[in-house]
């Protein structure tokens, strides 16, 4: 019998991981991946691996990985609770701060912390991207797939998830 | 008549976003790129609109349904292409904003916009219309891997995805650098290549680049603004 139930203890990790992530999931993943396979032994290194998989090929934010994880370890409360965990503190921070945010809008303060802060996303954006496509692109195909959806995206107004789709089914035939 | 009313509080509601623009040029009238980005403002917001409750979770619910691999490129596709709620220059503010604060970034984006365009039960109906088909279908997923308990048959797919889904991000960081280029604004450039070169290249610590680059680029731009 195991003195806690894990739940509890991942709930917990849920709420660290969610205060901690400032810049995205891919911030916070090693530390998610400690926690939860090293540390707590909570699930192996394989489940892991697939239920990171299975967040990211499902749509929505790659971030409820929480939810199923907290599936797989305390059912359907678990993951109701894990994901409350994961959004509520932060969410009520975010909206504390976009009030007061709103209410300072002519403050020159604040034109000058948003003029700063602006080109650093785009530049955090554009190094998130080049390292995703690092990690994605193994094969003259991948690399095709990336340019070809960033162009769609870019040029067309053609919906992205065709190129998507169709990088999903390439990959299915094992091409890329 | 529930129309009508609806109709008067959209309306009040536009005007009232329209309203401190006017007065923000009058007190800058000096500051160069200041009166310039109020400028832009004004001239964009004339096309943007104010979403209603239903518009909102049907918004972040088509967000949160196209997300594979990522969501925030559709968020930008959503808000600003398709349905014109945002410019692009109030997006990527925006953007930043939520990137800035702990938590998912998709999650803060959908409180701060719900929270610009109707208050607490926007970023409520935003928020839950971004997770809450995502998370049922998770605990469909997760009950379905808990069965069968191997996801290696998406390795495949999943490769592909990922390949595709970079592109999206890819495409995403040029359109939120396009204004920036066109502009010619050489300082946020810079700071934008310097950020992409850290975190990239030099695989600096995110939040080193956030807390050092952070303050450094707002006393550069505070000092040009003043």
């Amino acid at each position: 019998m195991r003195d806690d139930s894990p739940i509890g203890g991942f709930i917990l990790t849920a709420l660290f991981v969610s205060v901690v992530a400032v810049g995205g999931v891919n911030a916070v993943l090693p530390e998610l991946h400690r926690q939860v396979v090293d540390i707590n032994h909570w699930l192996t290194d394989k489940q892991f691996a697939d239920m990171f998989a299975i967040a990211n090929a499902s749509p929505g934010p790659n971030m409820l990985i929480i939810t199923l994880i907290g599936w797989s370890l305390g059912g359907f409360y678990g993951a109701i609770v894990s994901t409350l965990a994961l959004c509520t503190p932060t969410c009520a921070l975010t909206y504390l701060v976009a009030q007061a945010w709103e209410k300072f809008k002519d403050a020159p303060w604040r034109i000058a912390v948003q003029a700063g802060l602006v080109p650093m996303t785009v530049g955090l954006i554009a190094a998130s991207a080049y390292l995703l496509a690092r990690a994605a692109d193994h094969s003259m195909m991948a690399y095709a797939m990336t340019a070809a959806t960033a162009g769609i995206s870019y040029f067309t107004r053609i919906n992205p998830l065709w190129a998507m789709a169709a990088a999903a089914a390439l990959g299915h035939a094992g091409l890329v | 008549m529930k129309d009508g009313g609806r109709g008067n509080d959209f309306r009040f509601r536009k005007a009232r976003a329209h309203a401190p623009h006017p007065t923000a040029l009058e007190r800058k009238p000096g500051g160069f790129i200041i009166s310039k980005m109020s400028d832009s403002t004004v001239e964009t917001l004339e096309q943007t609109s104010v979403p209603t409750l239903p518009e909102i979770f049907l918004g972040f619910l088509g967000i949160a349904l196209s997300g594979f691999g990522g969501v925030m490129p559709w968020a930008q596709r959503m808000l600003v292409e398709k349905k014109k709620w945002l410019t692009p220059e109030k997006f990527a503010e925006d953007v930043a904003l939520a990137q800035f604060l702990p938590g998912p970034n998709i999650v803060n984006l959908s409180i701060v916009v719900g929270s610009r365009w109707r208050g607490a039960l926007g970023s409520l109906v935003a928020c839950i219309g971004l997770i809450g088909a995502p998370v049922a279908l998770m605990m469909i997923l997760g009950a379905l891997y808990a069965r069968y308990g191997d996801a290696a048959w998406l390795s495949g797919p999943l490769a592909g995805l990922s390949a595709s889904a970079a592109g999206l991000v890819i495409a995403m960081a040029a359109k939120l650098a396009a204004p920036l280029f066109r502009g010619k604004r050489i300082m946020a450039i810079s700071f934008a290549i310097l950020s992409f070169i850290a975190v990239g290249f030099l695989r600096v610590p995110l939040y080193w680049v956030l807390f050092v680059f952070g303050p450094l680029s707002v006393a550069a731009f505070w000092w040009r603004l003043r």
